[in-house]
């Protein structure tokens, strides 16, 4: 697309009234404006491309949110701006108007019949850059381009505010992108954008200050020097300038480090709490089959990748990982994902995340931690991650991150990341994506293991099918742990720097794209975790007061109310998961619930009954021991809402399994188990 | 018929159309037609007529249920809203209003009676646009181009 951000160009257009296609002459803006639109109705998704396409833009336009998401997330640079319904059966708008705004930061407009004016309020206060009423007129749709500029142009503030050094960095991103010149910002513009796409090293940009804002990309690598400096100056006596001095990365800031070793104490803090499964850290939970895990999953993709990048990251790593992405101090140890917290976590999302996943050693994290989640890492995780899924209900976060990335790294990685996730939400992983930890994907554990009733499969089990497949959900009992989500939206995950930060573990799994291959064909498995979600509806009710444990657990450890993105995204991932829809808190529940469906069901699904049993009574077991922990009451990441109450659970995903799509799922969830059963 | 003839035709029935029924959404879904996409209204229209029958049938049986669930007629009429106002079935659309505001009170009877409403102005409107579509066709047949219309708004 040719965006000139001449002033000169902008004239042009800016004379909306009389614009019309001919008037876009000499420079081309807004001319091939790249246009995402989803809409269910077929009638006004057919009018709104022809118009957009009659105002020269280059319209994509779905039906369905998770498809959107998918989109979106295998071209993490393909889009400009978003056009979203706000009513939808499979997903709620505002949902998704998180997602996208938390994972790729792009301007979102929605639009509805419905001109209450509460309903507006909603989409400003979840971040709408604009809010159409239907019937749409074309006149309207020809101004949607100045959101994009203006977007630009504050991200290319703040990315000065962060250090001109990053600039620097900038730079040569830039050249790539010779689209972008926009007049006041000299070709930085696409630099803050492009950073996030594409880099993943020394991106960092400061995001400690704004949720949406373009997050330093913690990739796998500049986690691993991180995590190597830290270890070098001995944890008690890292500062943040020592760490920044050690790690030597030109770019970086003393604020990102510092930031990010809060989210590193964190998550370690996490872990030693949680030391029961280690196989936790199987990410099962990262249902990577919910792209509603929208943050979660993006953060999964990443650290996945990241992990697996990284290939295992030693336990350790990944506990840090966790403890950093998961930033959450408050979730209990269980809750691996902290992540959730710091939106910045994502910006670790891989280095995280991959943790999780390249360690095999998922025990750790699993226990209870959340790091289980992360861990994609192998799978062994899988029973144990279960109960850690269910601590780390945020660390679902991760563990879709890890998911998402993972697919590759280990089997065992999925499997943590889906049971990282939660017990829940492997049901939904595996259904989608039949999730074969096997080794697809060395990482690509593509959806965070959703397994956990991670929040994050909460979201995404909403019907992503297609992220399911990305992640492995293996929840169930994967030993291989391989969570080889088949991200097939993975190749979003990584760039997912998933704000929910929740991925620290996860980071693994932002595999781009590494899922995908399996991925898709096992999302579509995911279609039979639908299911899933129903029943777990019915388990939330089981155990409403679960739920706020849960939330924690899944929502990536958002704080709650914190960032608002965040939290409404984990809360949306929620529930997602739990199909529920609300965004509020109440959505932790039914994603935890949802996740436990997941771990349910992917528990079963892998046929292995009595990993499943295991797992689930891993969960259940998480589940409670999460509430009894109390970690989740504050931190959105409680991931593993899965505590419902075992018998109620169990019964319910028992139930569920059968009736879950036979979706291959490979999930390892088994890692949830936070009872070392053996997957 | 002469091809000028049709063609005055279809522009006199267009605006009465527009005046009476549509918003002016239908002319802009003409004016949104080109060489390119011949056929845009046609389709447009079409996918139009396929969804709300659809959703007239869903909303139909909901409605028949011993338990209403009145979330998912909602859900319906509200989708049957949006596509009505996107394409300009003005009154459908109203109806649609009119609709939700009793499914909010759970009147079972009102809504009811609210179906059979949205029922007789889709098929009023459906009818009038197939006319328009047949005129044009035969405009298109008989060699013809389909006039643009300027209603001046």
């Amino acid at each position: 697309m040719k965006f000139s951000c001449g002033r000169g160009a902008m004239s042009i257009t800016s004379s909306s009234a009389a614009w019309k296609p001919t008037d876009v002459v000499a420079d081309q803006f807004p001319a091939g404006l790249r246009v995402l639109v989803v809409d269910d109705d077929p009638t006004c998704l057919m009018i709104l491309e022809k118009m957009l396409r009659t105002c020269l833009y280059e319209v994509t336009k779905c039906n369905r949110a998770e498809t959107a998401l998918s989109i979106l997330r295998e071209n993490k640079n393909g889009f400009d701006i978003v056009i979203s319904d706000v009513h939808m059966p499979d997903m709620d708008g505002f949902k998704l108007l998180e997602h996208i705004g938390l994972e790729m930061d792009l301007p979102v407009i929605m639009m509805s019949a419905d001109d209450g004016k509460h309903v507006v309020m909603k989409g400003v206060t979840h971040g709408a850059c604009d809010y159409l009423i239907k019937p749409v007129r074309i006149e309207a749709l020809k101004n949607i381009w100045q959101h994009v500029v203006r977007k630009r142009k504050n991200e290319w503030k703040d990315f000065e505010q962060s250090g001109s050094v990053e600039e620097g960095d900038r730079q040569p991103k830039q050249s790539e992108d010779a689209d972008y010149s926009s007049s006041a910002n000299e070709g930085n513009w696409r630099g803050s954008k492009k950073r996030k796409d594409d880099e993943e090293e020394t991106d960092e940009r400061d995001d400690t200050s704004t949720l949406k804002k373009p997050r330093v990309v913690w990739s796998v690598e500049l986690h691993q020097q991180f995590v190597a400096a830290v270890n070098q100056l001995g944890i008690d006596k890292a500062v943040p300038k020592k760490i920044l001095e050690l790690m030597n990365v030109p770019g970086l800031t003393r604020e990102n480090v510092a930031s990010h070793l809060q989210k590193y104490r964190l998550y370690l803090r996490r872990l030693s709490g949680v030391s029961q499964h280690q196989s936790n850290l199987n990410p099962p939970f990262i249902s990577p089959q919910d792209s509603t895990f929208g943050p979660l999953s993006s953060l999964n993709g990443l650290d996945l990748q990241a992990l697996a990048a990284t290939g295992q990251l030693p336990t350790q790593s990944f506990a840090r990982l966790q403890a950093a992405g998961l930033g959450r101090p408050t979730a209990k140890s269980s809750i691996p994902m902290t992540l959730v917290d710091q939106r910045n976590i994502f910006s670790f999302e891989n280095p995280k995340l991959r943790f999780g996943e390249g360690q095999q050693q998922q025990q750790h994290m699993n226990n209870k931690q959340q790091i289980n989640l992360l861990n994609g890492i192998p799978t062994n995780m899988e029973p144990r991650q279960l109960a850690s899924l269910q601590h780390g209900g945020q660390s679902i976060g991760n563990m879709n991150m890890q998911v998402a990335s993972h697919g590759a790294q280990n089997n065992q990685n999925n499997s943590l990341l889906m049971q990282m996730g939660q017990p829940q939400s492997r049901g939904q992983i595996l259904g989608d994506t039949t999730v074969s930890h096997s080794p697809r994907r060395p990482s690509s554990m593509g959806q965070p293991i959703l397994s956990n009733g991670m929040a994050a499969n909460v979201a995404s089990r909403n019907g992503i099918p297609e992220t399911i497949g990305a992640t492995s959900y293996n929840p169930v009992s994967q030993a291989t742990s391989t969570l080889n989500f088949p991200m097939n939206h993975a190749s979003e995950l990584p760039g997912n720097s998933f704000p929910l930060g929740s991925t620290p573990g996860i980071s693994s799994f932002s595999s781009k794209g590494t899922f995908q291959e399996d991925v898709s064909s096992e999302i579509k498995g995911s279609g039979g975790f639908m299911p899933s979600y129903v029943k777990f509806n019915d388990l939330s009710q089981h155990k409403p007061q679960n739920w706020e444990l849960q939330n924690v657990g899944m929502t990536f450890n958002f704080p709650q109310h914190s960032s608002s993105l965040q939290s409404n995204l984990m809360q949306s991932v929620l529930v997602q998961q739990g199909s529920s829809g609300q965004m509020n808190g109440h959505n932790r529940s039914s994603a935890v619930v949802s996740r436990a469906m997941f771990s349910a069901g992917d528990i079963k699904e892998h046929g292995n009954a009595q990993n499943v049993n295991q797992h689930l009574n891993n969960l259940v077991d998480n589940i409670i021991r999460v509430k009894s922990e109390g970690v989740f009451d504050t931190s959105p990441g409680n991931l593993f809402p899965v505590h419902f109450g075992q018998e109620d659970l169990m019964g319910a995903l028992l139930k569920q399994q059968d009736s879950i799509a036979p979706t291959e799922n490979e999930f390892d969830f088994d890692g949830y188990s936070k009872d070392n059963i053996p997957v | 018929m002469e091809v000028a003839q049709m063609q005055r035709r279809l522009v006199d029935y267009t605006k009465t159309l527009f005046m009476e029924f549509l918003g002016c959404s239908v002319l802009q879904l003409q004016q949104l037609q080109d060489e390119s996409n011949p056929d845009f209204v046609v389709e447009v229209v079409s996918l139009f007529f396929d969804d709300s029958e659809k959703l007239l049938n869903d909303l139909s049986t909901a409605l028949d249920q011993p338990n209403v669930d009145f979330k998912k007629v909602d859900a319906h009429v509200h989708q049957l809203k949006g596509s009505s106002s996107s394409i300009g079935a003005q009154r459908v659309k109203d109806a649609c209003v009119t609709f939700r505001n009793f499914c909010e009170e759970q009147n079972i009877d009102a809504t009811l009676r609210c179906l059979q409403q949205v029922k007789h102005e889709y098929y009023l409107v459906k009818n009038k646009l197939e006319t328009l579509l047949r005129l044009e066709q035969q405009i298109m047949a008989a060699g013809g181009s389909i006039p643009m219309i300027e209603m001046g708004f």
